[in-house]
Order: structure tokens, then sequence, then C-alpha cells
């Protein structure tokens, strides 16, 4: 018997636990077309939803008149604010402790605003019946420059708090004023400027570009007045968080509330947000008594639900001559729209922006952010990153860049001069973070020799005297970032929404022969976690992978948990998932002890099984065991084999990564092309290699959209510009490069299992990288800086005032 | 994104079409392939009550010579514009702008007819048609008659067609064998209008170049047929300065709208980049 | 305005409905033929997530009213694997080199994949690219997916060689 049980190694293997590149679980049905998103969901009686949404920027609204469309066969109803007030609905509350307009009253804040949503039959009733309601406006001149917003003279927008003093962040100082946040000595760090033998200074903007998952948001509400219950269906990214956001805005019992998240088409952030059009379907399966489908249109998505970044920030940066930096400092402008519905924790108006000294050693750092309303749609959340630590890290990087131009000195160079020391770990930073493990200048050095950093600066060199004399009219730049992410939101001590602590969980079944379930508070749209999560637990108890279901996103059945979303599913639910596998063994290993007749400190565990020290012929297997679990009268042990863990981080984790970025760029026509780009990404232990890949890639994707297209803007009267995918810069394959990864590991030491998170890694540094590169390629003509997105026009500008077009 | 209510006709004949067309006046559309009015139907910014669908005529469809003429009908698709090897052997140009309009799905959908027909100035053909002086076959309730292309555009979606008329063919004369010619575009991505872009059609005789025409795409309201820009090549032996001449005449004519492609003064100055090169390509492939 | 008959084959079966004239054909795959592979995620041609094949062609259903498709065959990705439910070599290699995420894009991808190596059974990295063009892909980057049709290009052509 003995000699044929494969060997530990073999049996590991089989487990497809962590470190194996186990194929996909998800991707049977994807590949077949039997996904199950929220658009095909089919309910008997289902009716549609559309709205009604503002045509102007700004602007009173004088009247609706809603009998045209109620009079259209197929139309059940039209339901504005005057139907929302008497259910004390017709405000929400946001997850930044504003409220938002569930439709709008008097005033509509921004185009696309909700007006009025009309409820029919099917989605071509609905879409005439739009068409039919009469809104009148009294058009409003409208404030789109977030720099104008604090001026006296500038339109008072918010007329519901306009006298409000007091924000959710503390004293408002106008109307237009959302909260000012700070962070750091800025005593020290004045003292520190004041002495620093060089000083660079650059207003660095990070655009509005919206996150634009291929699946837009959408839901089904359906209100059974039988039992009470309603069930929403969604594009949830939280939706734990919806179920009691839900319960406290409609004052239906919690347990009365189900919110089932299907699969996901994507979030990237914009799937965080509890949106007008929820609330809608809601009150209108309420009002109908029938489910009711609400889904946006892609002009919709990328017009009304929330957008990221847009923050503006100046930032001064102190170093000695020879390049040690003293001092950094950022006052940055935030434009939150026309409602605070930015997507932070609580006490973090700005998110984790204070993350923003980056992986550098820098003594002493100051900032202050003011978010302010703007007639823009709100938002504020972090597109494939944590809480705004992509404008952070995109500020920093740039910013040594800048400096590195100032010092005339590589900016690699500046860089490892400067950095965080792999000793000085756990590293305290100057604004009161607590990086938990790194070795930066590994993963540096490891980067500049795979793309042959030197070589790449002589070709370079050569370039620009081709350049000179006329034989080119390419000029190649080379972009370095080096990032350090901060995710996993956190400590419950200090990170909450809304008031819930952002833990998450996890809740394991083992059944009598041998398999399992698991279920998390986190939902997947796209990361994998029906696979990732069963190799954690696979090593952790010993079930094959393939043996463990992972069941999410259904809140009657999943443990409570904040969602995903600031790459949290690893760092938070992750271990969840490894304590509650450690608690079965906990108890598998006394059953063991029962069934072996040994004592529990005689047995160690051995990859799927518990084995009696020195006897290694004597071993009890977890399906031994977890069939023993419900059959075995066992004195002092409860039947069954169950465990649920609730995960409180003791820190956040803290990714970091090393990006190179080889661009050429024709001058004549703007055409940047991305010759080569580098990725080493260091996220701990790493559970799953190829999706580690796969979200490098796509995070790389996105970085590249964003630098050089993605973009919303506005019209000084405040029109949205670029809001369909005619405009919106989503690159095909064609427009994507090859990607190159590689990695370095050092895991994170109060993780369970040392795994820090990645998904978002790719994204922070990768914006950075290519930024660096475009910039990079017109240094040595003395650019200090120019602003995304990249896209040809405002390159060919660089290098018009540069002097370069003739 | 869901369009208005209309009627739908698929007339089997030309002369069905036509009397559609006649019947329901200015509430009546034809579509062929689709992608530009489909698109603006779900906008509602086209709200036709009848909609007569062309695909089932037969008189419409294919490539074919005609004493010496290249005869493409209008409901040719982008992607048999592509396949097709008398065109390729030809009038490669007609491939070489088909392959950077839109994307596979939208060239198996999208017809050449459609794409000269509705005015768009974003649209590349019109500008290629321009530079071979090809003509339009017009059918309409008083009979057939020609459009020469570089008579055909007005203004942005206005041309000589008029209400209750179908573009049924293109008529071109092939360019000489040896001819020199190129496509050039700039674009943000793929399945974007031209930020700018010039078609050259050129034939050099012992050095010197004989005959050269030139058209722009998307910098007016109209494609643009550069008249004097053509002219500065001939005779010349495209060099540097018979170039920029003509790059210059070819920036005159131009008056690009400012949008998220880029200002006017960078549109321009693309405009002018794309001719070059159009040229440049041009001329290293004319073979006299 | 009433209801028009529209005939199709669909997956090799032939279907029949009455639509609306204004009926998107995504619409009517999706809401009345209960075909929801196929997804809608631009509504204005650009993202081919809604791609199916019409008459031997990839086309975006979200751009074709059902009545213009009436008497044509379609195929989606429901119809893509075997009668038996073998899965066809492209769904196979989608999963083996991680060409998919989400999900969401999956659909349009292969089957604008399936109709690309039908045309082309051998292509290049470059004919690849620019042949899956019209499938916006927000989670991958693509790369995987290039990888896998080129798999499945090799999987398609390897039993055709063995036989000679």
């Amino acid at each position: 018997m003995n000699e044929q049980t494969p060997t530990p190694s073999e049996r590991a293997e089989k487990l497809q636990g962590l470190g194996s590149s186990r194929k996909r679980v998800e991707d049977a049905r994807f590949t077949q077309g039997k996904g199950n998103y929220i658009d095909d969901m089919k309910l008997p009686g289902m009716l549609f939803g559309d709205f009604v949404r503002s045509i102007y920027g700004h602007a009173r609204i004088t009247s609706i008149n809603k009998e045209a469309a109620l009079a259209l066969p197929g139309v059940l109803a039209v339901i504005t604010v005057e139907d929302l007030k008497p259910l004390k609905l017709d405000y929400m509350p946001t997850l930044a402790g504003d409220v938002q307009a569930v439709l709008a009253g008097d005033k509509v804040l921004f185009q696309g605003q909700e007006v009025a949503f009309v409820v029919a039959e099917d989605r071509y009733i609905a879409a005439d019946a739009v068409e039919l309601v009469e809104v009148e406006y009294q058009e409003l001149p409208a404030l789109v420059d977030p720099f104008k917003a604090m001026e006296p003279e500038a339109p008072v927008l918010r007329e519901d708090i306009k006298d409000k003093t007091e924000g959710a962040h503390g004293p408002r100082k106008n109307p237009n004023h959302i909260f000012t946040w700070e962070a750091g000595d800025a005593e020290a760090t004045e003292t520190a400027l004041d002495q620093a033998e060089v000083v660079a200074k650059e207003l660095i903007s990070y655009q509005r570009c919206h996150p634009c998952p291929l699946e837009t948001c959408g839901c089904v509400a359906s209100m059974d007045k039988v039992n009470g219950k309603l069930t929403v269906w969604g594009t949830f990214q939280a939706p734990h968080a919806v179920r009691t956001v839900a319960s406290l805005i409609t004052n239906i019992p919690e347990h009365k509330i189900r919110i089932v998240s299907p699969d996901i088409g994507g979030g990237f952030g914009n799937k965080v947000g509890v949106y007008p059009g929820y609330i809608c379907a809601i009150v209108a399966s309420i009002v109908t008594g029938a489910p009711v489908k609400w889904i946006e249109d892609r002009i919709e998505n990328l017009s009304a639900t929330a957008f990221a970044r847009d923050y503006h920030m100046k930032g001064e940066i102190g170093a000695t001559r020879d390049g040690k930096i003293t001092a950094l400092r950022c006052y940055a402008i935030a434009d939150h729209g026309a409602f605070d519905a930015c997507a932070d924790p609580t006490k973090f108006p700005a998110g984790f922006f204070s993350i923003f000294t980056g992986s550098y050693d820098i003594p002493a750092a100051f900032l202050s952010v003011d978010g302010v309303y703007t007639n823009k749609a709100p938002g504020g959340v972090a597109y494939r990153c944590s809480f705004r630590v992509t404008e952070a890290s995109y500020f920093i990087e740039r910013m040594i860049d800048v400096l590195a131009r100032e010092l005339n000195m590589d900016p690699a160079e500046l860089r490892m001069k400067n950095f965080i020391k792999k000793e000085q770990f756990p590293y305290t930073s100057a604004t009161g973070w607590e990086y938990d493990s790194g070795d930066y200048q590994t993963a540096m050095d490891k980067a500049l020799q795979a793309v042959d950093y030197t070589g790449l600066r002589t070709e370079q060199k050569a370039n620009r005297e081709a350049f000179e004399r006329g034989e080119t009219r390419k000029l190649m730049g080379v972009g370095v970032a080096f990032f350090t992410e901060i995710v996993g939101a956190g400590p419950v001590k200090n990170c909450d929404i809304l008031g819930l602590g952002m833990f998450d969980s996890c809740e394991i079944r083992i059944h009598p022969t041998g398999s399992a379930i698991a279920r998390l508070g986190t939902i997947s749209q796209g990361q994998g976690h029906a696979t990732t999560f069963a190799q954690i637990l696979a090593s952790e108890i010993g079930i094959a992978a393939e043996n463990i279901t992972v069941e999410e996103g259904d809140t009657d059945t999943a443990p409570y948990g904040l969602g995903t979303y600031g790459s949290r599913s690893t760092p938070v639910a992750g271990a969840a998932a490894a304590m509650a596998g450690r608690k079965i063994r906990a108890k598998a290993q006394m059953i063991a002890a029962y069934l072996l007749e040994v004592h529990d400190n005689d047995l160690e565990w051995e990859v799927d099984r518990f084995v009696v020290k020195g006897a290694p012929e004597r071993f009890k297997t977890m399906t031994e065991l977890a069939f023993a679990a419900y059959n075995q009268a066992i004195p002092g042990i409860e039947p069954g084999l169950e465990a649920v863990s609730y995960y409180d981080p003791p820190n956040m984790t803290y990714p970091f990564g090393a990006y190179i970025c080889v661009v050429d760029i024709d001058v004549d026509t703007g055409v940047t092309e991305i010759r080569r780009f580098y990725a080493l990404d260091d996220c701990g232990t790493r559970i799953n290699p190829m999706i580690i890949e796969g979200q490098v890639h796509g995070g790389l994707t996105e970085a590249l959209a964003i630098a050089m297209g993605q973009e919303i803007t506005y019209d000084e009267l405040g029109n949205v510009q670029g809001a369909s995918l005619l405009d919106y810069f989503m690159p095909t394959a064609v427009e994507t490069p090859h990607w190159e990864t590689d990695s370095t590991v050092t895991p994170s030491p109060h993780h369970p299992i040392g795994a820090k998170g990645v998904g978002e890694s790719p994204n922070v540094g990768g914006v950075s990288a290519i930024s660096n590169a475009v910039n990079d390629a017109f240094a040595h003509l003395g650019l200090k800086h120019t602003a995304m997105p990249h896209d040809h026009w405002r390159v060919w500008k660089t290098a018009q005032k540069l002097g370069l077009t003739g | 994104m869901i369009p208005g209510q209309f009627d739908y006709h698929r007339p089997a004949s030309v002369s069905q079409a036509i009397g559609l067309l006649a019947e329901f006046g200015e509430n009546a559309r034809i579509v062929a392939g689709g992608h530009s009015l489909i698109p603006m139907m779900k906008l509602r910014m086209a709200t036709p009550d009848h909609l007569v669908d062309i695909q089932d005529i037969p008189e419409l469809k294919g490539v074919r010579e005609d004493a010496g003429a290249l005869v493409i009908g209008a409901l040719v698709t982008q992607t048999e514009l592509i396949a097709s090897e008398l065109l390729a052997e030809k009038c490669p140009i007609l491939r070489e702008t088909a392959l950077q309009i839109a994307d596979p799905q939208v060239r198996n959908a999208g017809t050449i007819g459609g794409n000269v027909a509705n005015g768009d100035p974003g649209n590349d053909m019109p500008a290629v048609m321009q530079a071979l002086a090809a003509t339009y076959d017009i059918a309409g309730p008083n009979g057939a008659r020609q459009v020469a292309a570089r008579d055909f555009y007005e203004a942005a979606f206005l041309t000589a067609l008029k209400d209750g008329e179908i573009l049924t063919s293109i008529r071109i004369a092939a360019p000489a064998a040896g001819h020199g010619y190129a496509y050039q575009k700039q674009k943000r991505k793929i399945g974007d209008y031209a930020t700018a872009a010039a078609a050259v059609i050129l034939e050099m005789s012992v050095g010197t170049c004989s005959s050269a025409s030139l058209a722009l795409t998307n910098v007016g309201d109209t494609p643009l047929y550069a008249a004097a820009a053509s002219q500065a090549l001939v005779g010349t032996a495209l060099d540097e300065t018979a170039i920029g001449n003509a790059v210059a005449a070819a920036k005159d004519i131009t008056d690009p709208a400012a949008d998220s492609r880029g200002p006017k003064d960078f549109r321009t100055y693309v405009a002018g980049v794309m001719v070059k090169r159009a040229i440049e390509t041009a001329r290293s492939r004319a073979t006299a | 305005m009433g209801k028009t008959h529209v005939k199709l084959t669909v997956n090799g079966r032939e279907v029949e409905g009455l639509a609306e004239p204004r009926t998107l054909l995504i619409h009517f795959l999706r809401d009345e033929l209960e075909l929801t592979g196929p997804h809608i995620g631009c509504d204005t041609s650009h993202c081919g997530a809604c791609t199916v094949d019409l008459n031997g062609k990839s086309i975006k259903s979200c751009t074709i009213f059902a009545v213009q498709a009436s008497g044509a065959e379609i195929t989606t990705i429901e119809g893509i694997s075997g009668a038996d439910g073998t899965l066809h070599a492209l769904q196979d290699a989608f999963k083996e080199h991680h060409g998919l995420q989400c999900g969401f894009c999956t659909p349009g991808m292969i089957t604008r994949a399936y109709r690309l190596l039908q045309d082309n059974p051998n292509p290049s990295e470059e004919e690849i690219r620019f042949g899956i063009s019209g499938n916006l892909c927000r989670c991958t980057g693509y790369q995987n997916i290039v990888k896998a049709i080129q798999t499945a290009a090799r999987e398609l052509s390897a039993p055709k060689e063995a036989a000679e």
C-alpha cells in the first residue's frame, strides 16, 4: 500500500494549490457563451426602465410634463423627483458622506444627470417614452474649471447644501468647496524646502478618465410583495455594502433585502458606487409590483456613472545638489463633479493620496488637497488602483523625473539613490504609512539589466544626434517608473466605508466525501476568484482545488464582506480564506488524533493529511477526516467540518515594481509607438502565475489607454465631450504592444500566505512609465513636463513648442 | 440606444427602390450596410418613417470592367473591394484605402456606395474617388445621370444626390499601368476617422511627373480635391521643392474642424505631412 | 408599423419570429431567441462584443436590424462547439492560454476568431491582431488572445496535415 502512495510533492502538485498556473474554472461557461451577466437575466413580467437625462450641464428645471409619455401604450410609469420625495428617496447618501440627487429636483448639475425614470413593457417602448417626456430648462452658467470653483464669483452649484459650513470632512470654505485634507508635517516640509539646494516645481495634472468596463452598469430589482423581500441583481463590486446602504435608504430591514452580483463584465472601479439607476429600479419595482431592469448604454456609462482621477497637483521637490531628496510638497485640486460620490474609506477623502512619497525615503513631506464641486458627473473612483494611489504614484514619478532634469542626473540613478533600503522595512513614511516589506534595489537592478538600460541610453544618444543632423524625424524616449502601491484596505481601525469596517470574510464547508464549498465576501469581475481562492484553500486544507467550489456575490449565502476593488481581494479575503482553512485544519487535527489514538501534538501536517510523527505509515487524509467528521461520535468534538473567518488585516500590503518603457515619437505627426515595455512586479507570494501575468497584461493595456488617450472633457457650457467609443480611447489589438513581464518575490510579513495583490499595480506603474518615456524623448531639448494624455495632437504641440515642426 | 419606429421595404430592383422613394419622399431613407445610418437612428438623430433596404438589388452588386472603365456597384462592401483581384491589379489605391477603414466586421457590412454617397466628410473613399476622377452613376425618377466625384460634395452630409435618387455605381477610368498611388491616413486608432488623410494618383515619365491628382479627407466639410497641389507636381521630378509646393498648396485649401482629434493647426499640419508622405510613396511605386 | 416576420437559420436551426422592423439583430438573438452569448458593449459598432457570423462573414449584430438579416444563416458563440458538445479548438485554446478574464468580450472574440481562421487558416501575429481589431477586450491586453488563436490555428490545421 504504502509504496504506491504518491510522494508528498506529487500529491502537492495534484492539489493545484499556491504557485500553480491552474487553468480557470470560470472559462468553460464564458467560452461557450453561457456566462450570466445582468442583461442576460429575464424574469416573468419584467419591465424596463430608462432615463430622461439632462441635456444641460447646469440649468434650472422649470417643468416636467410626462403626459405624452404616460399615454404611450406599454408605459407603466414615469417617475420624477416628486414621486421620490414622499419616500425620502430624492437624495441618496454617497460613499463620501455627501448626498446625491437620485432624480434632479430644481436644478440639474451635470449633462446626463438623471431627471426622470420611465418604466415600460420593453426597452424599445421605454426609449420611445424617454423621447416623449418634456422637460423645460432655464440654462445657468456652467462651472467646469476646478481651479475656478473656489473663486468668489463662481456660480453656486449645490443649492441644497450652500449654507452648510461643515462638510463630512471638516469646514467648507465656500459653497463649491467639499473638503480640505492634509497630511504630513507642513512646518518641517517648509523648512526643508527653504533649505534645499535645489527645488523643482511642476503642475502635474491627471486628466478625468473613466474605467469603461466592457459591460456597462445595470440591475434587475424585484420586490416580492407577498413576503416583503426585495432582491436586486446587478453589477455590484461590493454587494454587501449595497445591501446595507439599500436598507438604510429604503428602510426595508436588511434581512428582507438580497443583493446578488451575477457574472460581471469588468468593473475597474466603475461598479463600486450606488447609482440612481439602482434606486429608481427598486422604486419602480415597488410601484409596479413587477421586476424592473435597468441597463445603461455606453454613452450613459461614460457620461453619468463614476469617472476616475481629475487631480491637478502642484508639486515642489527639494534635494541636495548630488540628488538626495529632502522634501516633497503637493497642493492638489480634486474635481469631484456635482456630488461627492468618491469611493474612498471614510477617513480618507483623498484616498491614500498621502502615499505620494512613493518608493523613496523622503524625510519631510506635506500635502493638502481641496475637493471641489463642478458641473460634471460625480464619481472619483479608483480606476484599477487603490484609492487615489495612481494619482499619487504618477505625481511622484513625474516629479522625480522633473528633478532629474533639474539636476542633470539619470532618472534611474536618482531613483536608486533615494530608494527606501531593504533594511529599513518595515518603513514608516513621512506621512505615516508603514510599508510592510520591499527590496526595491534588487527589483530595479533586475529591470535595468533586463532591458540593457545603458545600451538604451547609448542608442538614445545616437538617435538624438541623428535627429540633430536631420537624418530622422523620430525621437526615442526611455521611461523609468518605480511604484509602490498600497492595497488591501484595510485595517478596520483606519478604514471603513459608511461605517462598515473593511474586513473581509470566508466561510468553508467540507462535505462528508471530502470536497468543499467556500463562500467569500468579495466578488470577481474577471480576476478569477473561483480559481485562485480554491488554490489558497487547496494548500491550506489539502483538498484539491478542483474539489472546492468558490461562491461569491449572493448576500443571502455569502458571509459579509466589503467587496472587490483596491486590489483588496487577495490581501483581505485571500487572508480570510487561509485563516478559515487553518481553522478547518485545526479541527481535522483533533479528529485525526482521536482516530489515530495519539495526542494532537504528535501529528504533523503533510500536504493533504496528518501523519504521526516518526511513523509515516500512520496517517489520516483530509478525505478520511472529512468523512469521520460526519459519521463518528467523537467525545468533545462537534460533528461537521466548517469554519468561518472574518479577517481584519493588521496592515495594508505594499506591492511594488519597476517598469521601463521605450517609445519612438514621430515629431511631425505626434504618433508615439511603444517599442518595448518591460514590467517587473513584486506582489509577494504568487498564487497563480498565469493569472498574475494576465492581470499585468490587462493593467498595462489600461495604463496605455489612459496615458495615450483616455479623457472625458467638458466644453465651457458643460457639454461632455468624447463620451462614446468613437472618441474614448479603448486600444485594440493593433494599438496594444507586446508586454514583457518579470518578477521578484518579497512576501508580505503580515499576510498569512505572504501575498500582496497585483491586479492594479500595472495601471499604477504603467501610466507613469509611458508618460515618463514621452517626456524623456524631449528632455534633451529642455522639456520639463508635458501633460497627459499623450495623444497625437498634444505630443505634436510639445514638439511644435520646442521648435521641431518647422 | 434604440432607434425609432419605421416601416421596412426590401425592393428587388432599382426601379422599385426609386418608386418607394418617390412614394414616401423625405420620410424614406435608403439603407445598405447601415453603418452610418443605423448609429444615427439609434441616437435618434435620424428618424425615417420608411427604410428602403437595397440589399436584394442585383444591379447594384459586383465589380466589372465596362469599355475600359472599372464599374463598382454601390453594394460592394469594403471587404469585397479588398478581395477584388481586378481592382487590386488596375486600381490598387482602393484596396489600400479600404484596409484603413473601420475594422473587419464593419468592412463586411459597409458598402462603397454608402461611403461615397452619404456625404460624411470623415469618410475615406470620397477623396480617393476625387483623386481618381471617378464619376457616380445615379438613378432617379427622371432617369439616370452621372456626376463627377469632384462635383458631388457640397457641404457636410449635403451632396448632388437629390431626394428620390440612388447612387447605383461608381465608374473609374483605370489609371495608367505603372501609375503611382498612395492613401496616407493618420487616425487615433482602428475604427477612427482620419485626423487628416491624403490620396495621390500620379504618373511618371522618364523621371518627370506627367500627371498628378491629389485629394484630402476630413480637413474640410467636404472631401477636397487639391487642384493647385496636383498642378504643382506636374512637370517636376517630384523633388523636395515640388513636394513642398504641393504641400503648401494642399494646406491652403484645408479648413479642418477642431475636435478631439486635435486643433485646427495640428490637423492642417498633419494634412501637409500626409500629402508629403503620400506623394513620396506614390513616387516610389510609379514605374516609369 | 406592425411587426414583421423574421426567418433565420441560427446555429443550424431554422427559427422564425415576429419583430418590429426596428428590432436590432442583437436584441432579437438575445431577447427573442435567448441566445445571450453575444453581448452589447458599446451600441456604436466599435467594441465587437455583439459579433456573430452572418452568411459566412463576421458582423456586428448591434448595427443591423433583424429584418435585414431575414433569410440569412447565422452562427453565434452557442453554435461554435460540436453538436456532441465537443469544444471548438478556439474554446479550448482560450482557456489554456488565459485568453479571457471577465468573459464579456469572449463570445464575440471567439466568434470573430472562428471566422478569421476559416478565411486565413495560418495567420501571422500581425494578421491576427489586425483580424481581431474590431473586438475590444478590457482585461487581457490581447497578448494571450493572440496566443490562443495561434494555438487553435495550429490545432485546426494539424489533423489535415496528418491525413495527407
